[in-house]
C-alpha cells in the first residue's frame, strides 16, 4: 500500500502526537527484532532531547537504549560497525547540526562501503535526526541539511511529515539493507492527529499527494508540508485549488509522482527549508525542466530559506524561512504568468 | 588461528612465519614494478618493513574474529588469507579483484574472511571497529575485533572517541597501532605532545603495552595473549607495535623528512632479516631454505600477476551497481 492510500485507509484508533508516533515506531521495532537497538546522546535517562525516547530505557534496559558520550563520529561509526556485524542499529543524532561531526563516518563509510567493497558490505543502519529552524536557536542550531545528504549516492533520505509516516516509515527504513537517514523537523513533534492502526508494507520510495488540486502544485517535504497545507487552505478560499505533494523520500526522488502532478497542474512552486543555492528545490526544478518542460505554463518558482545563516531575532528568522505568506506570493506569481493583463 | 604462539621457536613455526612475510614482501616489490609500468594506478602504500606486525597478528587471531584495516593493508589482507590472485587483481582494478576492482590498493575487502577493509581516511576505521565489537558483545559471541591504524591516527578525534567508547562499554576490541614514527612526512614528535602512544591508551583505562613490531615472534605472542584476555571478557587491549616503513609513504614521496642513515639503521632490524638470522643461528634453517621460500613466494606473485592480466574489466554497463545492496542472486 502506498502512502497516499495509507493516508485515507487503515483504521483510525486515536489521536497522538508526532512525537508519540515516532516513539511507538521505535518501541515496536525493538519489540519485533532483537537485533534492533537505539543509541545516541541522552536517549536513555534524559528521555531524548525532544522526548521521543522517553520511557524506553525502563522498558528495554540500558543495553538496547544506549546513552553515548558526545562523540558523534564514534557512535555513528559504531552504528555502521554494528550493522556490519549483524545488528540493526537506530542511531539518534540529537540534531542535524551535530551530524557534521559525524560526516566522515556517514559519507566515507556508511555511503561508500557497499560500493567500495564490490557489494560485499552493505550497511543496514538507520540514523534519526531532528532538523530545521523556527525556535530562535540562531545559526548553529537551525540547519536544514537534508538536501546536502540527498546529494550522496549510497544513502537513502526520508523525511516523515505526517503522524502516519512518523509511526510507519521507521520499520520500512529498518527493513532496508542500506543506510537510511531519517529527518524529523523540530516543529512536527507537537503535531497532533489521528493515527492509522495498521498500515501494511509502507514504502520509503514514493511521494504522496496530501491534497489534490488542479491549478498549481506545491512540492515540499518535512516541516514545510504544513505551511503548504495552510497556504492551500487560503488559496481554496480564493477559488484556487492547489495540489500539495509531500516528497517523503528525498533520495531517491520519486520522479514519476512529481511529473504526474506537474502534468495535472502545469504550474509549480517548490518549498524547501534548505538554502536556495544548490538546494533540493534546485534539483527538483531541474528534473521538472528536464522531464516535463512542455507541460509548464509558467516558470517554476522556489520558496527557500534566505541565503543567510539563520538569525536569532524572531522577525529576522521568520523573514528568512519559508512561510505561508511567502508561499502564497509565489503561487500568485506562477498563476499570473501568461495571463493577459 | 595458529596455536604455536607460546611454543618454542621450531623450524616449522619459523619457516612458516618467514614464508608469510616473504609473500607480502615479494608481492609489494612486484607492485612497485607494476606501478612503474602503469598497471597499478592511484595511491600505493607499501608496508615494506612492517610485515611482522601483519603476519604475527593475523596468526594469533581466529577466523571468526573481525579485522578492520587501513589503506596500507596489502600485508594485512595477504596474512589474513585473502587469495593473492584476488588481491593482485584488485590492484589492477579488475573484476576478479577482492572488491571487484572498485576499491584498488586502499580498499581491499573480503566478507568471507571478516576483513572489513582498507579504510583510507586516517582514523576512520576506529569507530567501525567499535561497532563490530559492540555487535559481538551484544550477540554474546566469543569473537573479537582487531583494529589496525597508524601513529598518524592518534592525532585524530576519532581515535580518542573510539578508545573512550571501547573502555566505557568494555568492548572486545584489540587496538593495534602500527607506530612507524611518521604520519606521512610528519614525525611523531612533531605532531604529538605525548609521544608515548601506549600511555595515551592507559589514559582511557585501557591495558596497553609497546611491542617490538620488527619481531614477528614477539608480535604473535603479544597478540595471542591480548586476544585471549579480550575473548574472556577482559575488555579492550591496546598494543603499540613499534615498527618502521622502509620505503616511501606512497609512490609520490621524495622522503625529504628523514635521513637515509635512519632508514638504513632500521633496515638492519628488519623483520625478515632478523628472523632469518635467528633461525640460521639456531640451526633451524639453511640459506637454501630461504632461497626456496623466496622462490615460491615469487612464483605465487607471478601467478597472481598472470591472473590479474588475464582477468576481465568490469563492463561500463555495471558502473552504477553496488551503490545500494543488491538482492541475493
Amino acid at each position: 500500500m502506498n502512502a497516499e492510500a495509507a493516508a485515507s485507509g487503515g483504521t483510525v484508533t486515536n489521536r497522538v502526537t508526532y512525537r508519540e508516533a515516532a516513539r511507538e515506531a521505535i518501541r515496536a521495532a525493538l519489540r519485533a527484532d532483537p537485533r534492533v537497538f537505539l543509541m545516541g546522546e541522552d536517549v536513555g535517562r534524559y528521555g531524548g532531547c525532544y522526548a521521543v525516547t522517553k520511557g524506553l530505557l525502563d522498558e528495554f534496559g540500558p543495553e538496547r537504549i544506549r546513552d553515548t558520550p558526545l562523540s558523534e563520529s564514534a557512535f555513528v561509526g559504531a552504528g555502521i560497525g554494528a550493522a556490519l556485524g549483524g545488528m540493526r542499529p537506530i542511531v539518534e543524532i540529537m540534531t542535524v547540526n551535530f551530524s557534521l561531526l559525524a560526516l566522515d563516518q556517514i559519507l566515507n563509510n556508511a555511503a561508500t562501503l557497499c560500493h567500495m567493497s564490490g557489494g560485499q558490505m552493505n550497511v543496514p543502519l538507520v540514523i534519526r535526526m531532528a532538523t530545521g529552524a523556527g525556535r530562535q536557536l540562531a545559526a548553529q542550531h537551525s540547519h536544514s541539511l537534508e538536501g546536502w545528504y540527498a546529494h550522496i549516492p549510497g544513502l537513502r533520505i526520508v523525511a516523515p511529515a505526517t503522524i502516519d509516516d512518523a509511526r510507519w516509515m521507521l520499520s520500512a527504513a529498518l527493513a532496508c539493507p542500506d543506510p537510511v537517514l531519517l529527518f524529523e523537523h523540530i516543529f512536527l513533534y507537537n503535531l497532533e492527529g489521528p493515527l492509522a492502526a495498521e498500515i501494511g508494507g509502507i514504502d520509503i520510495d514514493r511521494a504522496a499527494v496530501r491534497r489534490p488540486g488542479r491549478d498549481v502544485v506545491l512540492i515540499t517535504y518535512g516541516g514545510s508540508l504544513h505551511k503548504c497545507l495552510t497556504a492551500a487552505e487560503h488559496l481554496a478560499a480564493q477559488g484556487v485549488e492547489a495540489e500539495v505533494l509531500d516528497l517523503r523520500t528525498l533520495r531517491p526522488l520519486d520522479d514519476q509522482t512529481i511529473m504526474d502532478s506537474v502534468r495535472r497542474t502545469h504550474r509549480v512552486v517548490v518549498v524547501d527549508e534548505g538554502w536556495r543555492s544548490g538546494s533540493l528545490a534546485a534539483e527538483i526544478t531541474t528534473r521538472i525542466v528536464e522531464q516535463a518542460f512542455y507541460e509548464l505554463d509558467a516558470p517554476v518558482c522556489r520558496v527557500c530559506t534566505a541565503e543567510v545563516p539563520v538569525p536569532y531575532p524572531q522577525h529576522l528568522e521568520e523573514a528568512a524561512l519559508p512561510n505561508p505568506s511567502r508561499i502564497l506570493a509565489a503561487v500568485r506569481q506562477v498563476l499570473a504568468h501568461g495571463e493577459s493583463p | 588461528m595458529n596455536d604455536d604462539a607460546d611454543s618454542a621457536l621450531t623450524r616449522e613455526r619459523g619457516l612458516s612465519l618467514l614464508r608469510d612475510m616473504l609473500r607480502v614482501r615479494c608481492f609489494e616489490d612486484r607492485c612497485v614494478q607494476l606501478y612503474g609500468e602503469l598497471k597499478i594506478r592511484g595511491f600505493l602504500h607499501l608496508c615494506n618493513g612492517e610485515e611482522a606486525v601483519a603476519v604475527g597478528a593475523m596468526r594469533s587471531l581466529g577466523e571468526d574474529d573481525a579485522i578492520v584495516s587501513t589503506y596500507r593493508e596489502h600485508g594485512h589482507a595477504l596474512a589474513r588469507g585473502l587469495p593473492m590472485n584476488a588481491v593482485m587483481a584488485e590492484m589492477y582494478g579488475k573484476q576478479t579483484g577482492s572488491s571487484r576492482g572498485r576499491g584498488g590498493s586502499m580498499h581491499i575487502f573480503d566478507i568471507s574472511k571478516r576483513f572489513y577493509g582498507g579504510n583510507a581516511i586516517v582514523g576512520g576505521g576506529l569507530p567501525v571497529s567499535i561497532g563490530l565489537a559492540l555487535a559481538q558483545k551484544l550477540q554474546r559471541q566469543s569473537t573479537i575485533t582487531a583494529c589496525f591504524f597508524g601513529d598518524g591516527a592518534v592525532a585524530e578525534g576519532e581515535f580518542h572517541e573510539s578508545l573512550n567508547l571501547a573502555a566505557l562499554w568494555s568492548l572486545p576490541v584489540l587496538f593495534l597501532c602500527e607506530n612507524n614514527l611518521y604520519a606521512m612526512g610528519t614525525a611523531l614528535a612533531r605532531a604529538e605532545s605525548e609521544i608515548d602512544i601506549a600511555a595515551k591508551a592507559r589514559g582511557y583505562r585501557i591495558d596497553a603495552a609497546a611491542i617490538d613490531g620488527m619481531d614477528v615472534l614477539a608480535v604473535q605472542t603479544a597478540v595471542r595473549a591480548a586476544a585471549d584476555r579480550i575473548r574472556h571478557g577482559g575488555g579492550p587491549v591496546f598494543l603499540e607495535m613499534r615498527t618502521y616503513r622502509f620505503r616511501a609513504h606512497s609512490m609520490f614521496d621524495a622522503q625529504l623528512y628523514r635521513d637515509k642513515t635512519e632508514t638504513e639503521a632500521w633496515q638492519k632490524k628488519g623483520p625478515i632479516i632478523t628472523l632469518t638470522t635467528r633461525l640460521k643461528a639456531a640451526n633451524l634453517m639453511k640459506e637454501e631454505d630461504y632461497q626456496r621460500l623466496e622462490r615460491e613466494a615469487r612464483a605465487e606473485v607471478e601467478a597472481a600477476v598472470a591472473f590479474a592480466e588475464r582477468s576481465d574489466w568490469e563492463p561500463v554497463s555495471n558502473l552504477e551497481r553496488y551503490v545500494y545492496a543488491e538482492p541475493a542472486q
